[in-house]
Parts: structure tokens; sequence; C-alpha cells
């Protein structure tokens, strides 16, 4: 099967990432479409909504429905944003990086399209702390392109005004949850908030704001430039266009491949990874970073599509598969994700703050051997105490999810732990300070 | 917070980028995260009782406000790290590729215990969850540069590279 590409199109140029580069290959062609054909506000929306693009950041909302959410500015003059979440952060995740390393000025035009759309006056562009690079080539795109009159006031020539401000995040993935990055971008801890209230009613500063995630914004300038048919003529039809799948682990190619919806996951892992490792078998694998329901590998042949991933009971995430060989640990897995889900919980809601933490010690526990079966009947009873649903935000619901995953497939797995007293892989213990 | 004769100062040079940055927000306090990378970069690699008052003073804030966000979150630092600072994923895709043999390594180079600082105060040694460099895991963060695909080779090469 051959596909088009056009996500990583430029990401091989050298020169790709500045504005000379960027323009010698269509940048910046959409936002002058929008702006000298002129596009209405609603048109833009209607383009992005009938592409059928939806959220690359997890959720998998539909992009333009999301944008239409704002409110009516003739009804409700307050302030309006863009914040644009860069706070990579999903365990097994590392496609927004390459885009903000390699092509920052598509990320600086989509969103400054999609502020257009969403009459946003100011976008904020919540970039993780760690990725200091992604920051310093997406905060020079926008220092050049205000130097060009694409940020500003009176953007070419025309009355559309918009700002880009560069944020730094400090390292808490709690703070990629939309409500968390914005309390974080208002100088806040990053307790995410209870909603409703929606974003799009009360945002940043209490006024409407929309965030959307790096990949998502990529994608909109290809869409007005190539219209919603092209997208839609990629990928499936309830999950159109091209997507960024990040693939790590037990694979002999890791890599960020850029593919469309709907492809075998099998295929991805043969053809584009290289296969499992050291010619050894698939034991398990994640479809969409840590979050996602562990699979077994009998699944391997799902198609990588938000609906054919949550039939097989699991969540297409993030797109970021993370593969295990037959060597690997199942429960050593588990207890590496749930110390990392206690690490993170943001401590506001009592079924996340102590559930994390109890996930963590059992994992822990049953690795090393001393773990019962009440063990096993615990780490179910607590999960299902701690999602769907049961707390402010979705990281109880992350850490709840794998933890029925492995449970429901893995059982025995859990019980030969038990019964051997210790992990019958033989996987190396966790060094004494970081277990 | 008052102003009073005991209120520690920040270098004036930071005071004026501190200027420009609150322009940003329509609420000085969005500054704050951005404020204390600063602080940390430009003071010793960490975040001081003294830095955090200091910073809320500029802001009009209480110290415990500052300091409720400071401890928040995992890349800022109370209390002074070595000259170079070792962040090693431990998250899943790393460690599926063998995290934990690097931090045994990276500590046995290094003389520090993991968490902690080597007895010569050159290095210290932490483990921290995804940093997004899953595709060439296992990585390490050595003075905020990344270096990935890791081995014992690349390790030793680059530790043995540090002055």
């Amino acid at each position: 099967v051959s596909f088009e590409t056009y996500l990583l199109s430029r990401c091989k140029i050298d020169g790709a990432h500045t504005l000379s580069g960027y323009q010698e290959h269509d940048g910046y062609k959409a936002l002058r479409k929008i702006l000298t054909t002129p596009l209405s506000y609603a048109d833009v929306i209607e383009e992005v909504k009938a592409s059928g693009l939806r959220g690359r950041g997890g959720a998998g909302f539909p992009t333009g429905l999301k944008w239409s959410f704002m409110p009516d500015p003739e009804k409700d003059p307050r302030p309006r944003y863009l914040a644009v979440n860069a706070d990579e952060s999903e365990p097994g995740t590392c496609k927004d990086r390459v885009l903000m390393e390699r092509d920052p000025h598509g990320l600086v035009e989509g969103s400054l399209i999609a502020a257009y759309a969403m009459r946003a006056q100011a976008v904020y562009i919540y970039v993780r702390g760690e990725y200091r690079l992604a920051y310093n080539r997406v905060a020079a795109a926008v220092e050049e392109a205000r130097a060009a009159n694409l940020v500003g006031q009176n953007i070419l020539g025309t009355d559309y005004s918009c700002e880009v401000y560069m944020h730094k995040g400090a390292g808490a993935y709690i703070c990629g949850e939309e409500t968390g990055l914005m309390e974080s971008l208002e100088g806040k801890r990053g307790h995410p908030r209870p909603k409703p209230p929606f974003p799009a009613g009360f945002g940043l500063w209490g006024n409407p704001t929309t965030v959307n995630n790096v990949e998502s914004l990529f994608n909109v300038p290809f869409i007005i430039n190539r219209g919603p048919n092209w997208f839609r003529s990629m990928g499936t039809e309830a999950s159109a266009g091209n997507f960024l799948c990040g693939i790590s682990g037990h694979l002999e190619r890791p890599g960020v491949y850029e593919l469309p919806f709907g492809l075998p996951a099998s295929e991805i892992l043969e053809r584009f990874g290289g296969g499992v490792w050291k010619g050894r078998a698939l034991k398990a694998w994640f479809p969409g970073g840590s979050s996602t329901g562990l699979m077994p590998a009998d699944t391997i042949d799902t198609p990588m599509d938000h609906d054919s991933i949550k039939a097989q009971g699991s969540m297409f995430g993030t797109g970021a598969m993370i593969i295990l060989d037959e060597t690997a640990c199942v429960v050593r897995a588990s207890e590496v994700i749930a110390r990392f889900y206690d690490h993170e919980s943001c401590g506001q809601c009592s079924q996340c703050r102590e559930g994390t933490q109890w996930l963590s010690q059992i994992f822990h526990r049953i690795e090393n051997g001393q773990g019962t079966m009440a063990d096993i009947d615990s780490l179910e009873t607590l999960a299902k105490s701690m999602a769907p649903g049961r707390t402010i935000c979705a990281l109880s619901d992350a850490a709840a999810i794998p933890t029925l995953a492995v449970v429901k497939h893995f059982r025995a797995e859990l019980e030969a732990h038990v019964n051997g007293k210790g992990c019958p892989q033989r996987a190396p213990a966790l060094a004494e300070a970081d277990a | 917070m008052t102003d009073t004769p005991n209120t520690p100062e920040l270098p004036s040079a930071l005071l004026s980028e501190f200027d420009r940055l609150v322009q940003n927000y329509p609420d000085a306090r969005a500054a704050l995260i951005p404020m204390l990378h600063r602080c940390q970069e430009e003071l010793g690699g960490w975040i001081s009782p003294e830095t955090m008052e200091a910073v809320a003073t500029y802001l009009q804030m209480e110290p415990v406000e500052v300091y409720g966000v400071t401890s928040f979150y995992p890349m800022f630092r109370l209390s002074p790290p070595g000259k170079h600072v070792v962040s090693i994923c431990h998250n899943i895709s790393c460690d599926l590729r063998g995290a934990q043999d690097i931090v045994r390594q990276v500590c046995e180079l290094t003389g520090a215990k993991l968490k902690g600082t080597s007895p010569d105060g050159k290095f210290t040694v932490q483990t921290v969850e995804c940093q997004g460099a899953c595709a060439n895991a296992p990585m390490f963060d050595l003075d905020g540069i990344y270096h990935e695909d890791l081995d014992a080779e690349r390790v030793e090469k680059i530790l043995g590279g540090v002055e």
C-alpha cells in the first residue's frame, strides 16, 4: 500500500525551520489565502469541520467542532485566547517534538489560522520545559514571523491582528491536561479545574479559550491549502488524514512515522518498525501511550484508528505504540507506569491521590515476590473505584485503565508472580532509590 | 508582601528582563514559572528561599505561594545541585531498553548515589519521567542537552568528556 505524506514533508529538508526555508515549501500560503481571498471566520471553521480533523493530543475530539464552541464575540466581548498544548508528556509520545524542532513555522501558521477562525487576539504556546530545542526553534520562528509582519498588528496589511507568546512549563505531566495547562499558564500549580465550565466559556483568566495540540494545528494549513476532500481521501471515514505514529520499545527500528489512519498495527510494526527486535515474538503492546490499555499480542492486526482500537477495549490516545517482546514482564511494565501516575497525580482528588499510590505499591510488591492473591483483587477493586469519571480530570482513569487491562489480559502472569514469589522473567529490579 | 530593608534583591539584568516578560500577560503572576526558570538558570541552578522571597516581592505575592508553585514542578530544585546534572528517563519506553542499566552505570561512573550529588560536587544524578525521546531510548539529559540512543560505550564517552 502506498500513501501520500505531508506532515513530515519538510522535516527532512535542511533549513526548513527558517522562514525562508519554510516559504520555499508553501509556507504561510494558507494564511495568505484566508486573509487575501478573504475567507470568513465561519468559512475556516467549516473547512476544518468538513475535513474531519480530530485532535491529535489524545482525546480525538473533532477540531472544527471544538473551535465552534467559542462564543460569538458580538454577544461576548471578552478577550479570547488560543493556548497551544506543546506539553507533550504522555509516555511513549515524541511526535510534537519532531514538528517543533524541524518545522516550527508550520505550528505558527496553524496557530495563526486557528486564532483567526476563533477571533482570538493572542496565542500562548505552552512548551514543556525540557524541550529546550523545540522551544528555541518555535520562539525563533515567532520572531522571524513577527519581523515579516506575519505575527502582530495588521498581519500582511489586513485588519487581522494576533500576538503569539511563548511560555515554558516546568515538568509536570498534569499540565498536559487542558485545564491544568491553563492553571499553570496563569502561574499556579497545575491543578485541573472541574468542568463545566468548559474552556470556551471560562478559560485563561476566565475568558473564552481553546486549547489545541501541536499536531492538530499543524494539519490546518494543509487542509486550507488542499481542501477537506483531499484530507478525507486519506485515513478512514471516522479518522481522516495522516497521523504521526511514534513507535518505541522492543522493536528493530523505533521512530516517528507518518501514516494514514487505519493501517493494521502489525503492518506498522513490521513494515516501518522492522518487527520485534532480536527475532523475538510479540507479547503485548500499548496502542497510544501508557494511559491506553495494554493489549495482548493476538490483537496486533487491529487497524490503528480511533474506532478500531476502541472496539478492542483500548484507546487510540496519541498513537504512540509501545512494543513489549516475549521476554518482557508486564508486571514490571505496570510497576513503572503505576510509579509514574503516582508521581504525577496532582493530589486534588482522593481517589487519584491515594489510588495511584496504592497501585504503585501493589505492583511493586507483586513484582518483587511479596504479593498475594488478594493483591490482584485489590488492583481491580481500586482501579474500579478510580474510574471512569470519578475525579476532576482523566489522570485517575489513565492509571486505572492500564491496570484493569493487565488484570484482564495477564491475570495468569500476575498469579505466577504471586505463586513463584517473584518475577518469572527475572526482570532486573529497580535501583533501590528508584523504586 | 511589603518591601522591607531585608528583602533580598534580584540582579538588575533579571529585573529588567522580568519587566518585559510580564507585559506578555494580562496578569503579571502568569510570568511566575518562566521567571523561576530564569532565576534557576542565573542563580546557581536552584531556587533558594531568598530567590522565592524576591520573586514574591516582585509579583506582590506571598512567599509561601511562590514556594507552593516552585515545589509543584519537578524541574525546579529546592537545594543546590552539583556542577552538572544528569537526568535519566526511567519511564516505560526507556525502561524497556535498559534505563536501569544506564542508572547504575551513571551512578558508578560519577560516584553519585541516585538522587544525590557525587562527593566531589561534580555530578548530581536523578531519574525523571518521560522526556519525549521514546523513539531514541534510553536517554538522559545532561545540563539541558538530550543524549539519546544510549549504550554503555556512549555513556562512558559522554560523561568522560565532561569537565
